[in-house]
């Protein structure tokens, strides 16, 4: 174990040089640059025995990616924004032939205007193409998460690919301190590959991605994939625990912080979650009964054990980095509300949409969305349910 | 590294009209080859091929000609169409240098040989 001061971006491509997988095909993009261009060095100076694939776009990434594992190769790429759009058709195909592909997604804005800075925008528009997504605080998570995503993904049950998300800039760019682990630590912890009827074995020809229309199997590979979800759920639990008792740092689907007896509670996700716990501490010395959670797992959402945790509390404040437009709320919004409305108790919910494109969120505007929230809990008509912090009005 | 799981059996898919998400092979690969003979496409023909055998010398012209490999060819003889599979294109009786092959409307043809 050792602590370096290390950006986000050289924390997971150390994290991936540690796992060393037998493909990376990548392209830069802003902020996830750091990432290639790093592996790119330990590939050229011999550190690793990766195979690198430059490609000359991130939709020749994902394809090559999807190739690579399909002929039986353990293979990652990692993208932001233009990027992940650019890839989204092969997204949902590499999810569908169930290839343990894994992508650490350093998020950042959609143009246009045209921004390079993060929000959600990017990996929150892929929730629904068939990949596991967890979202990580800080570079430690990012680092941390970028190891499980391979046992996750490669697991025999699951056998689907995983995202793992920083947040551009504020983390990607960011030095901090990270604990890392040895280099033979993370190999035995990740384990062996074992490829699941890979096109490279003459021995047992296959046939991937072939057509199944009207009077095939295309639903029930569907619902397939969706199982495939859901025993996600409870590998992704057993991972985070062997990778706890290996670092010390255990990882489950979410986090929560005073939440037992909290009125409030913020629920927030990425690098916001550590401001929003600061202001949680700030609002607890001033007596307020406030509490946080901090989501990991998006995918498979997490919906009944979130429901359980948030029970007691009267008011709900989702923290959104991504709008849905013309939704009701952002992403994480709908979903906390939708695993609510389960619930025997209905909690108030409120939407707080901060920081596109970059947008700084600052304490007092956490304080101030605890108002509104402190507001609806003394019953007070609180009109709108979607609020938009440090935005400019007039 | 990596190692490829071993255990490897026939694709028995006999009963495959019953199966549910979980007997499929993950990611809907067919973990067998030489298996496109069983996906039966001469369904989607509306005009088939009728062979005059008076016509034809057996050239092979058809029979290389075919997109669908639906030319049956035994002991360098054109038997006959395999119409399992024949998708109606028409490339054939367009090759056949004899003008052996004559296409027929699919229902008149089906009723021609109910007859
Ligand atoms: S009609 Fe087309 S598919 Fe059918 S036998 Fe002739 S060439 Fe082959
Ligand atoms: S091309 Fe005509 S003549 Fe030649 S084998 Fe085919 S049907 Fe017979």
């Amino acid at each position: 174990m050792a602590r370096k001061a290390i950006t986000g971006n050289g924390a997971i491509a150390l994290a991936l040089k540690q796992v060393e997988p037998d493909v990376m095909a990548a392209y830069p993009i802003t902020p996830q640059t750091e990432i290639a261009q790093n592996y790119a060095q330990f590939v050229a100076d011999g550190a690793v025995k990766t195979e690198y694939i430059p490609v000359e776009s991130e939709h020749s990434a994902m394809s090559a990616a999807i190739g690579s594992c399909a002929a039986g190769a353990r293979t990652f790429t990692a993208t932001s924004s233009q990027g992940f759009a650019l890839m989204w058709e092969m997204l949902f195909i590499a999810a569908s032939l169930r290839l343990p592909l894994t992508m650490p997604v350093i998020t950042r804005a959609l143009s246009g205007p045209i921004n390079i800075h993060c929000d959600h925008s990017d990996s929150m528009g892929g929730r629904d193409c068939g990949w596991i997504q967890l979202y990580g605080e800080g570079a430690q998570e990012g680092y941390d998460n970028a190891i499980q995503a391979f046992r996750i993904a490669e697991h025999m049950e699951v056998r689907l690919p995983v995202m793992t998300m920083i947040d551009g800039f504020i983390i990607s760019g960011a030095i901090g301190p990270v604990e890392t682990l040895e280099d033979d630590e993370v190999k035995k912890f990740v384990g062996e590959y074992t490829t699941l009827n890979p096109l490279l074995n003459v021995a047992n020809p296959v046939t991937v991605g072939a057509f199944d229309s009207l009077g095939g199997w295309y639903f029930e590979h569907k619902v397939a994939q969706n199982r495939a979800m859901d025993n996600a759920m409870k590998v992704i639990e057993e991972v985070g625990k062997d990778f706890g008792s290996l670092s010390g740092r255990e990882y489950s689907h979410f986090k929560t912080h005073m939440i037992e007896d909290a009125e409030i509670v913020l629920v927030a996700i990425g690098s916001a979650a550590g401001n929003v716990k600061t202001m949680v501490d700030t609002l607890r010395a001033e007596g307020k009964k406030v509490g946080m959670l901090k989501v990991r797992t998006f995918r498979p959402f997490p919906y009944e054990q979130i429901r359980q945790a948030l029970s007691n509390a009267c008011v709900i404040g989702v923290m959104d980095r991504s709008d849905s437009y013309g939704a009701q709320g952002g992403p994480l919004f709908t979903e906390i509300s939708a695993a609510m409305f389960g619930g025997e108790t209905r909690p108030k919910m409120f939407n707080f949409i901060y920081g596109l494109g970059g947008r700084d969120i600052f304490p007092d505007d956490i304080r101030g969305a605890v108002e509104t929230l402190e507001q609806a809990a003394a019953g007070e008509q609180v009109s709108q349910t979607r609020h938009y912090l440090n935005v400019r009005e007039g | 590294m990596s190692k490829t799981r071993p255990e490897k059996k026939k694709w028995d898919v006999s009963d495959i009209q019953k199966w549910g998400p979980g007997r499929h092979e993950k990611g809907a690969t067919i973990p067998e080859s030489g298996n496109a003979q069983d996906y039966k496409t001469g369904g989607w023909r509306s005009e088939r091929p009728r062979r005059d055998r008076e016509k034809c010398n057996d050239c092979m012209i058809c029979f290389f000609a075919c997109p669908d490999s639906s030319i049956r060819v035994e002991n360098d003889k054109m038997v006959d169409i395999d119409l399992d599979h024949c998708k109606g294109c028409g490339i054939c009786a367009q090759v056949c240098p004899r003008d052996a092959i004559e296409m027929m409307n699919e229902i008149k043809a089906c009723k021609l040989e109910e007859k």
